[in-house]
């Protein structure tokens, strides 16, 4: 068995390891993209404009109640031909636009990361302390130092548990993009199974090899929460 | 805190920029294939995309002389990502059909193919009837024309899709569905040159009716590439008349595949 | 064809992929909640050591990939038919529902007793010294004050679980099961008429609505002799700041 997982060209190691790579690439990019449109949900439903609350409302329910493989789908074949209709209006016989499976499954795996992070951020701005706030006006803090010194930090610390979940979901979800063909860790394994006609083996490999992504993540993330939560004293 | 921030933004910028340039605009002829379709495209062990449907492509790109880049697609999604613009023409086994030229049109064809029943080795099964096959459970690959013919001939039995060939010889060898129906020359490849395959026979007589198997099975392309298509036809036409078809031919099957003769 | 047509062509399997789906996302919560009540209370009272077994079997749940945990006991099963076939079993596996039911509920029940945990372990200390102050046997106990009290506290995120259930049985269209999602890719490889896609995401939309005004009556009549619940803990709540 131990041959069929090595590197080279008869063993299945190699290209395992190339689809784990293309996993995590897929995550470390959603994250930031996902966190920004995190944040810009929670202001919009925060908004004193109730246009704005709506928007922000209608996008978290609608990208938190569909299932993940169908916003892949919709973005997946939606967006190229949305791009390529546009690119068609914009220069006619010009060079085509190429809608990549990794560029679909960041933006699905983003906007659906992006819903639920509004939540858990939008909870954690609305549990700050209104009191800090007004000490920080007090001592003639401008609005911008109030958010970066004595707002943002803390959310940080209320919505660490949170954001830590949603990573630990959006990367087993990265194993959805096997479906629309991109060559992650699921897909490679996929093709093994195909090839050598050992389902099991290859699909235990697979799940313990998330299995460990998932654990470490969760012991750093244990990690950045004590951290976090330096210098509170639990009351 | 805000060190922390800034860098973590600027790795992250840079790591999503990397990400985006690749593959944000393309200019070579592309090939659209499956890869998982032996012999005609599958993936072999080094990741390299081979078979006869992609020797063919390359040597029809060298003949209106371009350097082919391949590209394997998810069947399901093989036509609609030729409209995308994903690649420029699919060589994939491909039949052609009235349905399918209402999206995309079609070279000559390259070879003539036909679909066959396969059961497993001492299956009971002889009459390939919608009543004699009411239980059974068929299986065929989603989104092919296999799957149309199941569907309309067999309306009472147990109908299964899979996204790839693979998966319904699976299914096939651990005894999940009773009977597939399939192309004529993979499911021969299959069962007589595979160990899985070894369980299963080919069985009935061969489908050859054109409301299912079409003209033959051709090249897809967008349907304003009219000058692309040309340019295929007359290649195609070359490689028959001077030989390289049937050296490639030969390397695969023992019959000329172009006339299934 | 535009986008009403295709409802209107389509529309008998797109029921049928509903039906299923909701078999599939209903019968796996039901086999959950039937399990998860016994793991649960193993895992609220019984020392760490001997929870072992328990919390490796919880944590692969939550650690891995539920296409994962599919493809696993679906073509895994397949890889071990002689085996199975000797066991009497391979009549179960050899459908393809079975095996996405038996994936769904393993992974629920793995949430649901983490869940309940946190419901068991909510419910006020001086409640169950009272009841055992009257005399109370620990059955008596755990079925009139524990459980009631713990499925209360739980019952939003038990919610949020079934909703999270029904996203993912989606999957089960990836090994042959006809669901909503199973039905909308087969009508998109004939037709490639994307807005099937989007019926598709109206339906998920409109189960989900009507399941969550359920919930949320089934919370109000739990709640009946309670007050208004107060602004309590949610899932998504921090812990407790500093107060000046």
């Amino acid at each position: 068995m131990f041959e069929l997982l090595s590197y080279g060209d008869a063993g299945w190691g190699d290209e395992i390891l190339a689809g784990l790579a293309i996993t995590m690439q897929l995550a470390i990019v959603t994250l930031p993209i996902g966190l920004l449109i995190g944040f810009v949900a929670a202001f919009a439903s925060m908004s004193r404009h109730a246009g704005l609350r709506a928007i922000g409302f209608g996008y978290t329910t609608i990208m938190r109640g569909l299932p993940e493989i169908l916003t892949l789908f919709v973005v997946y074949n939606g967006v190229g031909l949305l791009l390529n209709k546009l690119a068609v209006w914009w220069d006619p016989g010009g060079t085509n636009i190429e809608f990549s499976p990794f560029a679909a499954g960041v933006t699905a795996l983003a906007m659906v990361f992006g819903a639920f992070a509004g939540e858990v951020l939008r909870g954690a701005f609305q549990s700050l302390d209104e009191g800090q706030m007004e000490a920080g006006r007090a001592i003639g803090m401008s609005p911008r130092k109030i958010f970066f010194r004595i707002r943002l930090p803390q959310v940080w610390r209320f919505a660490l548990p949170g954001l830590g979940n949603l990573w630990i979901n959006m990367l087993k979800d990265t194993a959805l993009v096997s479906i629309i063909a991109l060559d992650d860790l699921m897909r490679m394994t996929k093709v093994a199974v195909g090839v050598t006609k050992q389902p099991f083996t290859f699909y235990l490999l697979a799940c313990l090899i998330y299995w460990a992504l998932c654990v470490l993540s969760e012991v750093v993330l244990a990690r950045m929460e004590r951290g976090a939560n330096r210098g509170i004293r639990r009351v | 805190m805000t060190a922390k921030l800034k860098l973590a933004t600027a790795l992250s910028t840079l790591a999503v920029a990397a990400s985006l340039s690749t593959g944000a605009f393309a200019e070579a002829l592309r090939l659209g294939t499956e890869g998982a379709y032996p012999p005609f495209n599958y993936i072999e062990a080094d990741g390299k995309i081979a078979g006869f449907d992609v020797e063919i492509g390359q040597e029809l790109c060298k003949r209106i002389g371009e350097e082919c880049e391949v590209v394997a697609q998810d069947w399901d999604g093989i036509i609609p990502g030729l409209l995308a613009n994903k690649y420029d023409f699919i060589i994939a086994s491909m039949f052609i059909t009235e349905e399918r030229k209402k999206q995309v049109a079609f070279t000559d064809p390259y070879y003539l193919a036909a679909m066959t029943n396969v059961v497993p080795k001492g299956s009971d099964i002889t009459e390939f009837t919608n009543e004699a096959l009411a239980d059974k459970v068929i299986g065929a690959q989603s989104g092919t024309t296999q799957a149309d013919y199941i569907e309309a001939t067999y309306p009472d039995a147990d109908v299964r899709l899979y996204p790839t060939q693979d998966e319904v010889n699976l299914d096939m060898a651990s005894g999940r569905i009773d009977m597939q129906v399939g192309d004529m020359l993979p499911m021969l490849d299959w069962t007589t040159k595979t160990e899985d395959g070894a369980c299963c026979e080919l069985a009935g007589e061969p489908i050859t009716d054109p409301a299912f198997v079409g003209e033959g099975v051709g090249i897809a392309l967008r349907q304003e590439d009219d000058e692309l298509r040309e340019k295929l036809n007359a290649a195609l036409a070359e490689m028959r008349a001077d030989g390289t078809y049937k050296t490639i031919n030969d390397k695969y099957f023992n019959i000329d595949v172009y006339t299934m003769k | 064809m535009n986008p009403f047509d295709i409802v209107v062509e389509y529309w008998p399997r797109l029921l049928d992929g509903t039906l299923m789906t909701l078999k599939l996302t209903f019968l796996g919560a039901f086999f959950a909640a039937l399990f998860s009540p016994g793991l649960a209370l193993i895992r609220a009272n019984t020392h760490p050591v001997a929870q072992a077994p328990l919390r490796l079997y919880i944590s692969f749940m939550r650690g891995t990939p539920i296409l994962g945990q599919l493809f696993l006991i679906y073509y895994g099963s397949g890889q071990f038919r002689p085996f199975l076939q000797d066991w009497g079993l391979w009549g179960f596996f050899r459908d393809p529902f079975n095996c996405a039911l038996l994936a769904f509920a393993l992974n629920s029940t793995a949430y649901q007793t983490e869940i309940l945990r946190g419901g068991i372990m909510g419910v006020a200390r001086g409640e169950i010294e009272a009841a055992k102050a009257i005399g109370m046997t620990r059955l008596q106990i755990l079925r009139r004050v524990t459980f009631p009290h713990a499925y209360r506290i739980a019952w939003p995120a038990l919610g949020n679980e079934i909703i999270l259930l029904m996203k993912a049985s989606a999957l089960a269209s990836v090994v042959t099961v006809f669901d909503i999602m199973g039905r909308t890719r087969q009508i998109f490889s004939r037709t490639f008429d994307f807005s099937i896609y989007l019926w598709a995401a109206l339906i998920y939309l409109c189960i989900t609505a009507i399941f969550v005004l359920l919930w949320r009556q089934g919370e109000t009549r739990l709640s009946r002799h309670i007050g208004p619940r107060n602004t309590g803990r949610s899932i998504l709540s921090p812990p407790e700041g500093p107060k000046p």
